[in-house]
């Protein structure tokens, strides 16, 4: 049988800004196949599909459906085509019923009939072989419920082509193998379907023809028989691009963080954190590679005590040992609490305790440079919150990927910001200013922000120099461990390279660097080892040296035994 | 009659006025807009019937003519502070209790302007008879009850039909809920929001006119309006965001309301002046208490809509 062209896309471009999401994109899907979609995180998958959904108009290119030329606007031109996408994030009202939210919106002729719109459902439902309660309400149900009720609000608008946006991110094996049965039945019965992924091995079992996009261009289009997990790689990764990044060798690098089989499940009682291990040094630089979500900010928050680890330990070692005691970053409260735990001598072997003695006089001794460290601070850093870790004089920094909504506060000026990591300082209740504008004024020459002044509210300033305000806050702190997620995501050429370049001079300085990237270019360039993390399990550390863009590419991706094998 | 069904008939009329409030109210609410301009708005209603009627009182027109010209004046006055209220909120995407009590300000100091320069003789005396159909001069207490009243237990009724049982207000409850959503299947959540706020305004409006002109028929009603607008807000978390359940909770706002009145009826209850206060506070007491009672239960159905008090903006994500 001659196979029919349901959806073409002829020469789409769509820009964002400056940036080009995609480029001259042709794709071809037919009546009746399963086309997987594939491209690393940001290769413009979903930009591509959200044009044939009517989330954003292309700027340039033609879409035909059935052969005639359409124009999409709005999500209701994507249904009046037979066009139906179901989105990552789920589009439901929680309190109404599966029926109630299939029919939402619905424009149909006569009496509103809840009880034919559930007949209606059961009937679809039975066609391709769902399982689903229409009377069942959403806040009850499942993830892969609720992605059951997507589908067919999708098909009982009577959509033909469906998108599917990584359909299998939030099920269990069990839940993937049903939802691909259903998805063959759809496609026997003649419907195109569409599904935008990154997971290697599910291509290769549900879809027909793959597309591979990489950096916002369509590279190829295969058939699935006729490929492999290794030719797939190859063309997603793409060939290696030198950046020329300055990478130094690391000196006298130490362990300076243990993270031991750590576990960590979310609200929805999703395991996201599957024991980690891994030992970041000081003096070198850790990258953490993966596809998007797989547990990276997971990991740093819960190192960085906002997400509490369920099991497993995160070991801060700090090399003290005959080392002066400051009270740069401990307080007197701290001074005196490791006083009584013996912790210091003065230089002679006499432990000194500081029992009895007045503030003053402890201050002056401690300030003198006589008091030294008996022992390495070996401090579990699980179960404390953020300010015990900083009580504790555990000099950790972390740069969240989400900048101005973790890191800084948007509305504040720089000075405000640094006051962020100060505030608890001064005397009385009344906030010493003085030390954070200076500080605000440091980080202005040094990093050069180009900001109408200390006072100006974060937000108004461009995503670089947003971000060289919190890393210079972050670095100013002398961090023994600096944790940062994404530090130059959105960020043009210019301000990453600032960005790499201050990360390599706390590398220099001893500090133990945690970086999380997506572009594997820069995580091979910048990095001295770089750690794979793949739904939330770490599946491989390797020398950022020699290890090849493919070899990551299978740690990112590869069949998951580890989940399989633990799914009931 | 039995002075305790006395107590309950007067109590129905009373609350009647917090009927049409909290219809009003949640109308508005399920659309996802909390506004607290209620009293204010409740006022204006009261105003604006009163002006209409001094306006024609005297004009010689058929009583039934200047009656409904009176309820239209009152329902156009309190859907105008609707709009103001839903261009601000919904269009301009202002804050909502700010606007909502902005509202109030004004609604309560325009209408003690209004209302202290027409002739109450005028406004009262004309149609009397007519609001108290089919009860009018019986010589019990359910004189008390009139059209108006059984407006309020109508509108009520249909607005719960409309939310629970038909496509526009299955639309509506999603717009409150997720407007993202509903927006994604192709709602208009604007129109949705506006007409809601309007016609819940409108709803609440008469419930201010009823008060002045038809339970309480007195010149001094309208200084004591306000305080009802607030109970109805609060009646709206009694009934769980249900209109019908308000014809329940109005009843028992009147009946706690009024009990410091009747209350002294029974021999062995001493009530003081500086007790009845206390007497009034009953009605926020329960208030306080079912909304310990609805967030202990946690049951998803009794909670306040999901976006209630957020402005929906389609490009924030």
């Amino acid at each position: 049988m001659e196979k029919q062209l349901a959806l073409q896309m002829r020469g789409i471009t769509k820009r964002f800004g400056g940036v080009i999401a995609n480029k001259q994109v042709d794709l071809d899907v037919y009546r009746g196949e399963i086309m997987a979609v594939l491209g690393e995180n940001g290769c413009g998958k979903t930009t591509l599909m959200n044009m044939i959904a009517g989330i954003y108009f292309p700027d340039e290119g033609k879409i035909f459906v059935d052969g005639r030329e359409v124009v999409i606007r709005s999500p209701k031109d994507a249904f009046a085509n037979g066009i139906g996408m179901i989105h990552q994030h789920f589009k439901l009202v929680d309190l109404f019923t599966a029926a109630e939210n299939i029919v939402l919106g619905v424009k149909e002729k006569g009496k509103y009939n809840l009880k034919a719109v559930n007949a209606r459902v059961a009937q679809i439902a039975e066609k391709y072989g769902f399982r689903i309660d229409p009377q069942k309400k959403i806040y009850d149900m499942s993830v892969s419920e609720k992605q059951t009720v997507e589908i067919i609000k999708v098909l009982y608008r009577g959509a033909d082509i469906l998108i599917l946006d990584e359909p299998t991110a939030v099920l269990t094996p069990q839940e993937i193998s049903r939802l691909f049965s259903v998805l063959r039945r759809m496609k026997e019965d003649g419907k195109s379907i569409i599904i935008i992924t990154h997971k290697l091995n599910e291509v290769l079992e549900v879809s027909d023809r793959v597309a591979i996009l990489r950096r916002g261009e369509h590279i190829a289009t295969v058939e699935t028989k006729d490929t492999n997990e290794n030719e797939l790689t190859e063309m997603m990764v793409g060939k290696k691009i030198s950046l020329n990044i300055n990478r130094t060798e690391p000196k006298n690098a130490a362990p300076r963080l243990f993270v031991k089989n750590l576990n960590l499940y979310d609200a929805e009682g999703v395991h996201v954190l599957r024991d980690v291990s891994f030992t970041a040094c000081g003096g070198e630089i850790l990258g953490i590679a993966g596809i998007a979500g797989s547990g990276q900010r997971e990991l740093l928050e819960s190192i960085s005590g906002l997400q509490p680890a369920v099991t497993g330990e995160i070991i801060f070692h700090n090399p003290k040992k005959n080392k002066p005691v400051t009270f740069f970053h401990k307080s007197m409260k701290r001074v005196r609490e490791l006083g009584a735990q013996n912790a210091f001598h003065d230089g002679k072997g006499n432990p000194v305790s500081f029992q009895g003695m007045r503030p003053g006089a402890v201050r002056k001794w401690v300030e003198s440079g006589d008091v030294l460290f008996n022992e390495d601070e070996i401090i579990n850093l699980r179960h404390r919150t953020p300010l015990q870790i900083r009580e504790l004089g555990v000099r950790l920094s972390f740069v969240p990927e989400d900048r101005l909504g973790m890191g800084l506060v948007g509305s504040m000026g720089i000075t405000d910001n640094m006051m962020l990591r100060s505030y608890r300082k001064g005397r009385a209740g009344f906030l010493d200013r003085k030390k954070p504008r200076a500080l605000a004024d440091e980080i202005i020459q040094d990093l050069e922000v180009s900001t109408p002044g200390v006072n100006t509210p974060v937000r108004r300033l461009s995503g670089g120099n947003v971000q060289k305000v919190l890393v210079g806050r972050e670095i100013a702190f002398t961090p023994k461990v600096l944790m940062a997620a994404y530090p130059v995501r959105g960020l043009d050429i210019n301000s990453s390279y600032t960005i790499y370049h201050l990360l390599n001079m706390q590398k220099e300085n001893g500090v133990a660097v945690i970086f999380v990237g997506e572009d594997l270019d820069v995580l091979l360039e910048l990095c001295d080892r770089i750690l794979v993390i793949n739904s939330g399990a770490v599946t491989g550390i390797v020398d950022a040296r020699t290890a090849t863009k493919e070899e990551i590419g299978l740690l990112m991706t590869k069949t998951d035994d580890a989940r399989k094998e633990e799914a009931p | 009659m039995n002075i305790w069904l006395n107590f309950l008939i007067d109590s129905l009329a009373f609350g009647a006025t917090f009927m049409y409030g909290s219809t009003g109210e949640i109308l508005t609410e399920k659309a996802g807009h909390l506004n607290l301009g209620i009293p204010g708005i409740m006022c204006m209603g009261g105003a604006g019937g009163c002006l209409m009627l001094n306006l024609i009182g005297k004009s010689g027109l058929p009583p039934v003519l200047i009656v409904t010209a009176g309820i239209l004046s009152a329902l156009a006055m309190s859907m105008l502070m609707g709009l103001i209220y839903s261009f601000l909120t919904v269009t301009l995407r202002a804050n909502q209790n700010v606007t909502g009590l902005a509202l109030t300000t004004f609604g309560v100091g325009l209408m003690k302007v209004i209302m202290s320069k027409l002739d109450a003789t005028v406004y009262l005396v004309g149609p009397k008879a007519l609001y108290r159909w089919p009860f009018a001069g019986r010589q019990d207490s359910m004189q008390c009850l009139g059209v108006l009243f059984f407006l309020a237990i109508a509108v009520a009724i249909a607005s719960s039909w409309v939310l629970y049982r038909t496509k526009v207000g299955l639309h509506l409850r999603a717009v409150g809920e997720n407007p993202a959503t509903a927006d994604a299947v192709g709602i208009n959540v604007s129109r949705y929001k506006y007409a809601a706020t309007c016609i819940g305004s409108g709803i609440a409006g008469l419930g201010g006119f009823y008060y002045i002109i038809d339970y309480m028929a007195s010149q001094e009603a309208y200084l004591s309006l306000e305080a009802f607008g607030w109970l109805s807000i609060a009646l709206v978390i009694f009934a769980l965001w249900r209109p019908h359940v308000t014809i329940i909770g109005s009843t028992v706002f009147g009946l706690l309301f009024s009990c410091s009145s009747y209350i002294t009826n029974i021999d062995w209850i001493r009530v003081t002046m500086s007790t009845k206060p206390l007497l009034k506070m009953l009605p926020y007491v329960v208030t306080v208490l079912v909304l310990i009672i609805s967030s202990i239960r946690n049951k998803r159905e009794n909670q306040p809509p999901s976006s209630l008090g957020l402005s929906y903006f389609r490009e924030d994500r």
